[in-house]
């Protein structure tokens, strides 16, 4: 699984950092940073959540 | 259950679908729709695509991992929903047509107020659906002298900001002294109004409208003001809040005040769910009789809602957050806030115009507010739902 994101679209809501913490963090500077490009497969349920949830369906999942 | 029926083909109608599939429904699903499109996103409506920066090809609502058509579902579109027969189950719609169900999901939504006596003129808008929005765009294209905006809550100010940054000239007419007293209180009220005048909207407050002038064929060319004067305008658009879809469940058993009213965990009759702008429902969390008019909590009441259908037996307890987008500045809202509530900024400034206020109400902090602040509002949120003491969340 290959998380990628649209940054131009992406205006840091962090709807995406609450679904999966292990994967997505918006930092104090409030920018979202992808910590995890590739995560593992147990995580793929939290990262539909995240994509699901994102107000700019800014992120994608690509296998 | 073999028989589903979706009433609303909305955001928390098209959850409620994709979730029931996610969890291995394979009977059949029906999703009965009054607009003629297919579930889209209206969030950009006020944004995006009034700005034009966006085509409406980009609002259909996609399902993950799938093809809208993996779904199988029956669509029918373009027809509304006219009663409900709890006793036979069946939906019956405008066109005469029965629908049995077995199980329902009711996610109508909700529609525009309008003024009272507000009379039909060619530029005299209102903003719900895409049609609303592309008439609405068509007349900013023309290059309007003025557009009249009735209605500084978010879905006004967003529109006075998309047109304000087209370069169109804007009136923001408040009825009350400051815009979003009653939901923010006056401090963070103020700020709300005042970054519009810093981008150059004419904000007037405390002021109502009279009536609307027209040039004797149907076309806007005035609004008369209740403080006697008159702005003239070539558009107009009424912001004044929306109302749930419950007059086609007039007479059918469902209890109906402010929005179906459901249990806690969000079902309102024996095999009948509803989720999104219509569904009242007691949130725990709160202690409250909640109906929530938000992207986010349409889409997780919808899947909620569907879950319950399929007989998962859950409280809905969510803190419910949205956000609004005017000019540079991101508005966030975690939780409840009303104007009786404690206020503290606990980031930042209210001068600097990035600032995060706590709200705080019997002990507890119930409420969040940021402006492009986004990381703190998540993580006063997650104290929140924890149900955090106010003086513990200003201890952080």
């Amino acid at each position: 699984m290959r998380v990628v994101v649209d940054f131009d679209l992406c205006e840091s809501n962090a709807l995406c950092m609450q679904a999966a913490p292990e994967v997505f963090e918006v930092r104090d500077d409030d920018f979202l940073y992808v910590l995890q490009e590739n995560p593992p497969e147990e995580l793929r349920s939290k990262v539909e959540e995240a994509v699901r949830r994102c107000p700019k369906q800014a992120i994608a999942i690509e296998d | 259950m073999r028989q589903v029926v979706v009433v609303g083909a909305s955001l928390a109608g098209f959850r409620a679908v994709e979730e029931l599939r996610h969890q291995g429904y394979d009977g059949s699903i029906t999703v009965i729709g009054a607009e003629a499109h297919l579930p889209y996103d209206r969030p950009p409506l006020s944004k995006q695509i009034l700005a034009g920066t966006w085509e409406a090809d980009r609002l259909p609502l996609t399902a993950i991992g799938k093809d809208i058509a993996d779904l199988d579902v029956e669509w029918r579109l373009g027809v509304a929903a006219s009663g409900l027969d709890l006793g036979a189950r069946q939906v019956s719609l405008g066109d005469g047509a029965r629908v049995p169900y077995d199980g329902l999901v009711i996610a109508t939504g909700a529609g525009v107020r309008t003024l009272p006596g507000q009379p039909q003129l060619t530029g005299l808008h209102t903003l719900r659906t895409l049609d609303d929005c592309l008439a609405l765009r068509r007349d900013l294209d023309a290059g309007p002298q003025r557009v009249v905006v009735v209605g500084a809550g978010f879905i006004g100010a967003e529109v006075a900001a998309t047109a304000r940054q087209r370069g169109i000239d804007v009136t923001l007419l408040e009825a009350l002294a400051t815009p979003l007293q009653r939901a923010l209180g006056g401090e963070i009220g103020v700020v709300c109004g005042d970054i519009h005048r810093e981008h150059g909207v004419d904000l007037r407050l405390s002021t109502g409208v009279a009536g609307f002038d027209d040039d004797g064929r149907g076309r806007l060319t005035a609004i008369r003001l209740t403080d006697g004067s008159t702005v003239a305008a070539d558009v107009a658009v009424v912001g004044v809040g929306v109302a749930p879809n419950t007059g086609w469940l007039a007479g059918s058993g469902l209890v109906l005040d402010n929005g179906v009213v459901c249990d806690a965990t969000c079902l309102a009759a024996p095999g009948v769910v509803a989720a999104g702008d219509i569904a009242r429902w007691p949130n725990n969390l709160f202690g409250e009789l909640m109906r929530v008019e938000h992207w986010e909590n349409a889409q997780e009441q919808g899947a909620h809602a569907a879950r319950r259908l399929l007989g998962q037996v859950v409280p809905y307890e969510p803190v419910p957050w949205f956000w609004s987008d005017q000019y540079d500045r991101k508005i966030q809202l975690a939780g409840r806030s009303s104007a009786d509530d404690d206020v503290q900024i606990v980031d930042g400034s209210i001068e600097e115009r990035r600032f995060v206020a706590l709200y705080g109400r019997a002990g507890r902090v119930v409420g969040v507010l940021g402006m492009n602040r986004p990381r703190p509002v998540m993580e006063y949120r997650q104290l929140i739902a924890a149900g955090t003491s106010w003086a513990d969340a200003l201890a952080r």
